[in-house]
């Protein structure tokens, strides 16, 4: 019941949802990056890295720096982080924690299955695949030599797409009706954030399938059944055949109005700014709500935009591109 | 008054006054002690985590434990204070008009005092896991915080103050 998970939920969470706070206030602010964007080097970045919390993981890295160590000594703090999560965790925040991962474990089987089909080493795939997406079978994926062999399958690239889509859209759902069966202020604020989801990805697809062989029903079938957009706004982005039919198609819902305000006719790369800009927005807003498990999806989606930004930075620093910095950097507060 | 000897009325006359001021005194210092450990432990494990990443918050943030104790130390005075209420009666004025007033005030002011301090406590313990992981965020916002919970302890207060005027019409027929 909505409300009275305040008299029960420290039982279980109440510890861990304080050290998820905790760690909420270690996120780098304006500030910080405001200093990483004036760096002139990686050695620079590092400095001011091993300023925050990001320190004992970058300290003892020898110079050159690359961007990739950067980001792989950021992404080994949250999966460290997430580690210490999942063993403090009780059900049902543990299956909620893991839920979270499997995003990453959609991307890693993709990887996977794409770099298999074009003959690459599977020890090199498997180093590429993100930590928090790895699971004990990963590797079994990549035994057939080849992946007609294993599937019966005639892959190509974009039935890889349809292959990942249709397994995030199951997995968007089946995400969505965990949170609801939670209850409380859980399902309203994670149903909020994963509608939020779907309908980005619902957008993202239709322009990315535009001027491709996807035919609308196909397309129709990608889109999770959820969100603001389910069912009408389907309907109409699956018939959309430019990206200012999308945009007149967004324009109809107010909270996506403010998004596609910020962007001109016919671009659609920064889009993806955009919406992230308002994701990280709404990410900000669940921990302004105490006793509920999104602050937990939060903090980790939160985290791994910061590492975006990091990567980003990072890789414009290195090759001088630095008035570029601000075009995908999100700031976060 | 019933006469049919098995009514929920006669029930109520014939049970001993004694056995109502016990509950009463039970219930007055058990649930305010259950009020206060619930909130102890919601305000504590908040507060253990928050510490972790930000440690100068647990000295005072022990205020919010000590509020919810509070709770607990009203629910043992009125219990004190109710027990001394308590007199003995010859047998014969057991069911006499004035013994069961007694009685049923000595039960009222315990009910009233332990659900008070329940949700007292409750309120406390929330507003105190609240106030910790905020002023681990912001330590500005420690004393604002502190203002509402000192307002949900004054809830408590009022339980109290109406139990001991409840308890205070407890007069026994005198001896006779």
């Amino acid at each position: 019941m909505y409300g009275w998970e305040m008299l029960s939920f420290n039982i279980h969470d109440g510890f861990l949802e304080a050290i998820v706070r905790g760690n909420r206030s270690g996120l780098l602010t304006a500030a910080d990056y405001n200093n990483l964007c004036q760096c002139e080097n990686l050695d620079d970045v590092k400095m001011h890295l091993t300023a925050t919390e990001y320190g004992p993981y970058l300290q003892n890295e020898p110079s050159p720096l690359h961007t990739t160590t950067i980001v792989e000594k950021c992404t080994l703090k949250l999966v460290d982080e997430y580690k210490h999560m999942i063993c403090q965790a009780t059900e049902p925040l543990s299956t909620f924690l893991q839920y979270i991962t499997y995003g990453h474990m959609i991307d890693n089987v993709v990887l996977i299955v794409t770099g298999t089909l074009h003959e690459r080493d599977v020890n090199e795939l498997l180093e590429k695949c993100h930590p928090l997406g790895m699971f004990d079978s990963i590797a079994s994926l990549a035994v057939a030599q080849n992946m007609r062999e294993l599937y019966r399958l005639d892959l190509d690239d974009m039935n890889i797409e349809i292959m990942r889509n249709t397994l995030y859209k199951a997995y968007l759902e089946d995400f969505y009706k965990f949170c609801q069966k939670l209850g409380g202020a859980t399902a309203e604020i994670m149903c909020d954030l994963l509608s939020f989801e779907a309908d980005r990805r619902a957008v993202n697809i239709t322009i990315n399938s535009i001027g491709t062989e996807l035919t609308r029903d196909d397309r129709r079938k990608l889109y999770s059944n959820f969100g603001l957009l389910y069912p009408y706004g389907h309907e109409e982005l699956a018939i959309c055949e430019d990206v200012d039919q999308v945009r007149g198609v967004m324009e109809k819902y107010p909270p996506y109005q403010s998004i596609f305000a910020k962007i001109s006719y016919g671009e659609s790369q920064m889009l993806d700014k955009a919406f992230y800009e308002e994701e990280v927005r709404r990410l900000c807003l669940s921990f302004e709500q105490q006793f509920h498990y999104a602050v937990f999806f939060a903090y980790i989606r939160l985290r791994e935009q910061e590492i975006r930004n990091l990567m980003w930075i990072s890789e414009c620093v290195a090759q001088n591109q630095k008035n570029r910095v601000h075009d995908s950097v999100v700031f976060i507060f | 008054m019933s006469t049919d000897s098995s009514s929920w009325a006669r029930a109520l006359v014939q049970i001993s006054p004694y056995t109502f001021s016990a509950i009463g005194i039970a219930v007055s210092i058990g649930v305010s002690v259950l009020g206060a450990a619930w909130g102890i432990f919601i305000t504590g494990s908040s507060l253990i985590g928050a510490a972790i990443k930000a440690p100068r918050i647990t000295s005072k943030n022990l205020i919010s434990v000590i509020f919810c104790e509070a709770v607990a130390i009203y629910g043992v005075i009125v219990a004190i204070i109710l027990q001394t209420k308590l007199e003995s009666v010859p047998s014969a004025l057991m069911h006499h008009p004035e013994s069961l007033r007694a009685g049923y005030a000595i039960f009222a002011s315990g009910l009233i005092v332990g659900f008070a301090n329940l949700v007292c406590g409750v309120c406390v313990g929330i507003i105190g896991s609240s106030c910790a992981l905020s002023d681990a965020q912001n330590s500005s916002l420690f004393v604002k915080i502190l203002v509402i919970e000192i307002f949900g302890s004054a809830l408590g207060l009022f339980g109290v103050i109406v139990g001991i005027i409840m308890s205070s019409q407890a007069t026994w027929p005198a001896k006779a």
